[in-house]
């Protein structure tokens, strides 16, 4: 299975290097990291206020803009039930699902520097799986009474896993073979399932549904302040790692060259290690695990941008939200007034983008 | 003072020695060559040198400073290496390349400005790689990457510079360019260069000095006429050579006897 996994890896980073999309070189300089931010945060709002529109109940845009309007203004005696419809369900999906999108892109872009490999991601790592792990543990011990607690202990597992696939690779002793790391993940991922399928199978059928449901990838459950934290936790990592971003340029130039071109590798590994984890913690604790975002939104916007991370960092993480708050409003729709877990979506798309990405290997 | 100073430096890989007890001392503005055959540690020493490795014995002292006690970014704008190949996984553009070599000189969210540019373009004319810059870098032949390479080390304007095999994916043109590059910031910028290479003519014909390393030892440092002697070359690379002077500038040249 290993191979299998190398194989495939080796693959796509010859697909990477074979693309066939033109990208025409243009400087990155601040101004055009804030024109490109800007429009995609207008994309961001255009994807929300369609979404607000679509779902069981279809609200009219002209409606919604009327409401959003009226509530801004402070005009209209009492809500009317679509303003309730709005604002109390819809809207608060709607950004978790952006927050979400948004954190796990970042989390994908991170690894996939670190790793110089455009495979990588939270999810491949096994750090959304000893995230899961962490939280159902603290559901099953009944942590969910503490505020906090069920993220805080997924915070836990992520962090564990981290040190774990690290000493798996042999990290202890210096720089990390790269693709000895990926393998890493690999295997401690698949522990990590065994786990979560062997502590499914023991607890009782109460906190199973609980679990299961959580385990496919889930933005229905959350609370308005749990996406408030998860909102500031957000912001707070992303300033932190763009601050790293032109470090990130230099380590996927690998890290003997980041080292001889002044940046503090050990140092900066560390910090780019823990504020992933603790992205990705917060993401899976409250949303569970949703597959191929990681992956998929930073290769599209490297194709789109180029690799610079001052320029890849806000750009995934604006277009991980929009992507995210589609996938989630298409599994709000399709099946209405039933809904699917959002990560059958991203699975959905994710495995033909990869298929695609094969293929245009294989012509070129 | 010398600008750079080994104090008897040792080095091991977990338990295998690959230098021992390497002390020298070279002046500024000197352009010296590393030669020795394969694992005699000359890559080991590119290595202590840019301080991206440290010796378990003994001290690397460069501006009379323990590599051990700069700064990380300090070391950067005062050394800086070519190495023989880079990974080139993301695409990344030449300049975007060449512009990594300013980030010892710039604060970590800061855009580079027109002088880091005005470097850049600088750096890449001088190597000749201007054609490409704006291609990307995975898709560039092995002797462009190499001269996106020296230019991104010019970018980084060091005192030091050190290369390894460097020369070996460019063409005669560009190998003759680079050469005279060399010479030039050697003799208008007192650049020091250090260069690793296998090709002991090359070696002769252009620097002031050699150091042959043996066995993780030095064997030998001094003008290329008294190191490039047959009987040190036979002693270390187990070869017999002829010796006699290059007509156009009376270095040794080296000729295999076969």
């Amino acid at each position: 299975m290993i191979k299998y996994f190398v194989k495939r890896i080796e693959n796509l980073e010859s697909a990477c290097g074979t693309r066939r999309i033109r990208l025409i070189y243009r400087r990155v300089t601040l101004s055009r990291v804030l024109r490109i931010s800007a429009l995609l945060l207008f994309v961001f709002v255009l994807f929300c206020l369609a979404a607000l529109s679509l779902g069981a109940i279809r609200i009219a845009p002209a409606d919604v803009v009327g409401a959003i309007a009226d509530t801004l203004l402070g005009n209209g005696p009492t809500p009317s039930e679509d303003a309730l419809i709005l604002f109390s369900v819809r809207l608060p999906r709607i950004l978790f699902a952006g927050i979400i999108g948004a954190s796990l892109s970042l989390g994908g872009v991170v690894f996939q520097a670190l790793l110089r490999n455009p495979l990588a991601d939270p999810y491949v790592l096994g750090i959304s799986g000893g995230s899961a792990l962490g939280a159902i543990i603290g559901i099953v011990l009944g942590a969910g009474s503490f505020y906090l607690g069920v993220p805080f202990l997924a915070f836990g597992g992520a962090l564990l896993t981290v040190f774990l696939v690290f000493i798996v690779a042999g990290g202890s002793r210096g720089l990390l073979l790269d693709n000895s790391l990926l393998l890493a993940g690999v295997v401690v991922n698949s522990f990590f399932s065994a786990a979560i399928l062997f502590s499914l199978s023991v607890v009782n059928s109460m906190e199973l549904h609980s679990i299961s449901f959580w385990l496919m990838g889930d933005l229905s459950g959350a609370a308005v302040k749990e996406i408030a934290v998860a909102a500031l936790c957000l912001m707070a990592c992303f300033v932190i790692l763009y601050a790293q971003a032109r470090k990130l340029n230099l380590m996927v130039q690998g890290e003997e060259t980041a080292l001889q071109l002044g940046v503090n590798v050990q140092r900066t590994k560390y910090i780019l290690l823990i504020v992933t984890s603790l992205i990705t913690a917060v993401a899976v604790s409250l949303a569970g695990i949703i597959g191929f975002v990681g992956i998929m939104v930073p290769h599209m916007m490297r194709l789109v941008f180029g690799s610079d991370h001052r320029l890849l960092l806000p750009a995934a993480a604006l277009f991980g939200a929009s992507f995210m708050v589609v996938a989630d409003t298409l599994a709000r729709i399709i099946l209405a007034p039933a809904e699917l877990p959002v990560g059958v979506i991203t699975a959905l798309c994710g495995a033909p983008y990869f298929i695609f990405l094969m293929r245009r290997k294989g012509r070129a | 003072m010398s600008i750079i100073c080994a104090q008897n430096i040792a080095f091991r890989y977990t338990n295998k020695p690959v230098l021992d007890d390497v002390s020298f001392a070279l002046d500024e503005a000197r352009i010296v060559a590393v030669v020795g055959p394969n694992g005699s540690g000359k890559t080991t020493l590119l290595k202590i040198l840019n301080a991206t490795l440290f010796p378990n014995e003994g001290l690397m002292l460069i501006d009379g400073r323990d590599t051990r006690r700069w700064s990380r970014q300090e070391i950067s704008r005062t050394v800086a290496i070519v190495p023989q190949e880079s990974p080139a996984i993301f695409p990344f553009f030449a300049e975007e390349i060449v512009l990594m070599g300013r980030f010892p000189y710039l604060r970590s969210l800061a855009f580079e400005g027109k002088e880091d540019y005005k470097i850049v373009h600088d750096a890449m004319g001088r190597t000749d790689s201007l054609p490409f810059a704006h291609r990307r870098f995975n898709e560039l032949s092995a002797g462009e990457r190499q001269r996106v390479l020296i230019a991104r080390a010019l970018a980084q304007e060091p005192k030091i510079l050190l290369l390894d095999e460097s020369t070996v994916f460019l063409d005669l043109k560009h190998q003759a360019q680079f050469l005279s590059l060399l010479r030039e910031l050697n003799r208008k910028q007192n650049l020091t260069v250090i260069f690793v290479t296998h090709d002991i003519n090359l070696a002769a014909q252009n620097a002031d000095q050699i150091l042959l390393l043996y066995n993780g030892k030095k064997y030998a440092i001094g003008t290329p006429a008294d190191v490039l002697t047959a009987e040190n070359i036979r002693e270390v690379y187990d070869v017999d050579v002829g010796i006699d002077s290059n007509p156009h500038n009376g270095s040794p040249r080296v000729t295999l006897l076969t």
